[in-house]
């Protein structure tokens, strides 16, 4: 089954983005929409190519992210000098370190030349190069800034990778360039974990590209940043098999766009209404309720990865899940806070399968009354409930 | 996260103030701590960036590296430092303390937030190879503030130690707030919650608090936004002042980033101290003082082996030092958890929801029963006790009472009548040799008391072999380690 783009669906996916330029999926957003495959808002968004930052801003509610430019500079910088001269550093590195017996080195840099190619020309010339590098191992090594494509909620996605993708015994390597330090062979591991499943993305897309075999890319992936805390690069290997199962499981679970855009009515859009000058003209308030039409799924873990997290969060006050998905556990998964409250006080009869959490409830109510007394903030309605 | 904690967050929530999760400060709080907010330059390792420290509210002082890539500005930075911290730290290793005895108080680090606690372990990382001679000479005071910072850095790995305190994690264990923990990270936006402004809600205040223009971000990393509309343009004025020699116009370009970063570090600085006196507020919990002198033994061991001419922490722990502290942490987790739930009834409602413990009044007491079953005739008072809450303990239960943790009670019957229960309990310990238990030494009728299965007993130190003994599966006996050259000139680009 081929997931090619239908007319009618990119049409409507154009009409839900307006008039603004598409903005292209990457590994990061590929990421953050697998942790959160539930999400229809994020997933039809993405898929739309909306530009969420701009569309949360608009709404009244600026996107927490922002990049200092000293970081941008110090990634920058870091990234150039691995690569610098056929990625000299780069190679010496990964024959010393991962004792990679590389020969001669071909580096192809598949970095958009004219700025005017199509992602699926450059998407062919990708494809082109690395299959006959996979046939014949003398015509490449490195390839530098392939472009990709990965299915998502059954449409074409492009990545853009800054990546080499490292051909050795027949085999590909994802290897993915960071700029936080290896500090005694060790790094945030936070930030190893989202350097981790960016890189797992890369080796299912890579492998999709080769016609879906696994033995010809490996799961093992070289992760390449500054050593201690100088600015000389040290490599790692991470082994990506446990995200890679993540990611196909995520994969699938993301709804098929198309049927999302079944749910929803057909005039619906998110676009700025830009004048000429591309200032938004758009009533704030009814373009917050277009996207209100689209159902979210919010968690507190958005706010570290999605632009349109204050939005969702706002929407969510009152539910139990937007304290933190333990807290909701903890509760029983009772949805929310006033029929927690309601439980707790007896006024609100459980149905027959909360018996059981409105009784600990109570008695947790109960026992905060008797132990902060009376006239402690927050804690009149245990009395007057219990 | 237990069901009572989730319950205070929805609580809050509802009320739009935080809710408080502990009635006992289970926390050692100096009268004197050093409170310390480092911000280091986005995107580097450990550039630090600034730093706004004191002991006194009125008089913080700040430390700024004007060129934060510059490797010499960094070990001038570090040697300001040093003053300061080194300062503190010697007012309290003063007289040698008496026998057997540790140093009678101990310093004390205020951070507002892990990410400053990480920051500060790796400043200690990046400082304390150096050395004071040779090529790469730095002050003397470096190294040793390395040393410093690193062990402050490592303690904080010991559970129930308060050396190196981050407030936000503080107040976190203190209060439940209306959003998630996640949330709670930001210091001021978990301050709102506890102490909001007047005419405000928690809610409120917490979301004018995540405006980083009105809210600066405690650190240690800066607002992107400052980075690019101005520090990024005041660094470059420093640059190109330096670069032309020009002292009138460099001392105008380095009180201008002064003054910049004060104002993204004094509104946490105002902060810091807003929770110290809420936590001060709160009374002190029993078992402080015992995990406190822990502390200072820690610290009093720690400046024995510096003044011995120590020898800086090693890259990495060997196998064995590695699993004999993985060890004892887990062993005073367990610790920690007893002793709080004994000093808190706050806690100990925990247990009590989930069955673990119970507290209710003596109902009746026989301290003459004595128990003939054995060879010896001996003294097992009975005590009966009421409940409200549900006991789920079967006979024959060993339990404690936090008022008598010397006392063991078991457990003889439960009886379940329709709203309370009736659980009587066999005593043993604690009532000296005499017919009759004495007064005082059991629980009388018409005494609240409260039973749990919660029990704080020795337990020996697992085995480990000796470092030279390292089994082969871990890597063999590791090497001695000493400080090469390489240590000292390592890189800090």
């Amino acid at each position: 089954m081929s997931p090619g783009p239908r007319p009618p669906v990119q049409a409507r996916l154009d009409q839900l983005r307006g008039r603004a330029l598409p903005v292209n999926h990457n590994a990061r957003t590929i990421s953050a929409l697998a942790a959160n495959p539930g999400c229809a808002r994020r997933a039809l968004m993405d898929a739309a190519g909306v530009d969420k930052q701009q569309v949360a801003g608009h709404a009244g509610f600026p996107a927490p992210f922002g990049q200092s430019q000293f970081a941008i500079a110090r990634g920058n910088a870091f990234e150039a000098q691995v690569k610098e001269g056929g990625a000299a550093q780069l190679l010496t590195l990964l024959r010393e370190h991962l004792g990679l017996d590389v020969g001669q080195a071909h580096y192809h840099d598949l970095n958009d030349v004219g700025g005017s190619e199509s992602a699926q020309v450059r998407h062919h010339r990708t494809r082109n190069l690395l299959t006959s590098a996979s046939a014949d191992p003398s015509t490449g090594t490195m390839f530098d800034h392939p472009l990709l494509r990965l299915a998502v909620g059954g449409r074409h996605a492009y990545l853009e990778p800054d990546l080499i993708a490292l051909h050795h015994r027949g085999r590909f390597h994802v290897v993915e360039i960071k700029s936080f330090a290896i500090i005694d062979g060790q790094a945030d591991p936070a930030k190893v974990a989202a350097a981790a499943i960016q890189s797992a993305v890369y080796v299912h897309a890579l492998r999709e590209l080769l016609g879906g075999d696994p033995d010809r890319v490996h799961h093992e992936t070289v992760l390449v940043a500054p050593r201690d805390f100088s600015s000389q690069p040290a490599a790692a290997t991470v082994d990506v098999r446990k995200q890679l199962t993540v990611l196909h499981r995520q994969l699938e679970r993301i709804a098929s766009v198309e049927s999302l855009l079944d749910l929803y009515p057909a005039g619906l859009t998110f676009d700025l209404d830009p004048d000429p000058g591309g200032r938004p003209r758009r009533p704030p308030g009814e373009l917050a309720a277009a996207i209100g039409q689209v159902s979210a799924s919010y968690a507190p873990e958005c706010l570290s990865a999605c632009e349109l997290c204050f939005l969702c969060r706002d929407e969510a006050a009152g539910t139990t899940g937007a304290l933190g998905k333990s807290v909701r556990e903890d509760l029983g998964g009772v949805e929310r806070t006033g029929q927690v409250l309601g439980l707790a006080r007896g006024t609100l009869p459980p149905s027959p399968e909360r018996e059981e959490i409105a009784a600990q409830l109570t008695r947790g109510a109960r026992l905060r009354a008797e132990l902060l007394g009376t006239g402690l903030p927050g804690t009149e309605f245990l009395e007057t409930g219990v | 996260m237990t069901l009572l904690t989730a319950l205070a967050r929805v609580a809050a929530a509802e009320t739009g103030r935080a809710q408080p999760t502990k009635t006992r400060r289970h926390l050692h709080l100096s009268a004197r701590p050093l409170v310390l907010i480092p911000l280091q330059l986005a995107g580097e390792a450990c550039a630090p960036l600034a730093v706004m420290a004191g002991e006194d509210r009125a008089k913080p002082l700040q430390l700024t590296v004007y060129e934060p890539r510059d490797r010499a500005r960094r070990f001038e930075f570090a040697a300001g430092l040093a003053e300061t911290v080194l300062g503190y730290i010697d007012g309290y290793a003063g007289a040698d303390p008496a026998d057997g005895e540790p140093y009678p108080d101990a310093p004390q680090l205020l951070v507002p937030n892990a990410g400053a606690a990480a920051f500060t372990r790796m400043l200690g990382r990046s400082t304390r190879f150096r050395q004071v001679t040779g090529e790469y000479a730095v002050p003397a005071a470096v190294p040793l503030l390395g040393r410093w910072l690193s062990y402050f850095g490592e303690r904080t790995e010991v559970t129930g130690s308060a050396l190196l305190t981050p407030l936000t994690a503080a107040l976190a264990d203190h209060w439940a707030t209306g959003q998630s923990a996640m949330e709670d990270a930001n210091l001021a936006a978990l301050l709102g919650w506890i102490d909001p402004p007047d005419g405000m809600t928690g809610l409120e205040a917490a979301r004018a608090a995540e405006d980083p223009v009105r809210c600066p971000p405690a650190g240690p990393v800066t607002d992107p936004s400052f980075d690019n509309e101005v520090l990024d343009h005041l660094v470059r004025v420093v640059r190109n002042a330096t670069a032309a020699g020009d002292e009138v116009a460099l001392a105008r370009a380095q009180a201008a980033m002064d003054a910049a970063l004060r104002s993204q570090l004094e509104p946490t600085w105002e902060l810091m101290w807003r929770a110290v006196d809420l936590l001060r507020a709160l009374p002190e919990a029993a078992s402080v003082p015992e995990r406190w002198k822990s502390d200072r033994w820690s610290f009093t061991n720690q400046v024995g082996w510096l003044r011995e001419g120590g020898a800086p922490q090693p890259r990495r722990d060997g196998a064995v030092a590695a699993a004999r502290r993985l060890a004892r942490l887990e062993r005073e987790q367990q610790r920690l958890a007893v002793q709080r739930a004994y000093d808190d009834p706050l806690v100990m409602a925990e247990y009590r929801l989930t069955g673990e413990a119970f507290a209710g009044t003596v109902t009746a007491a026989d301290p003459a029963r004595l128990d003939t079953s054995g060879k010896r005739t001996t003294l097992r008072p009975v005590i009966v006790v009421e409940t409200a809450d549900e006991v789920v303990l079967e006979p024959g239960a060993i339990l404690r009472s936090p008022d008598r943790p010397a006392q063991d009670a078991r457990v003889m019957t439960v009886t379940v009548t329709e709203r309370r229960t009736e659980v009587t309990l066999e005593l043993k310990g604690g009532m000296g040799r005499a017919k009759v238990a004495p007064p005082g030494s059991m629980p009388e009728p018409g005494d609240e008391v409260t039973f749990t299965t919660l029990r704080d007993d020795f337990q020996p130190a697992a085995a480990f072999p000796e470092r030279e003994d390292t089994p082969w599966t871990h890597g063999g006996p590791p090497q001695e380690y000493v400080p090469t050259d390489d240590d000292a000139r390592e890189d800090w680009s």
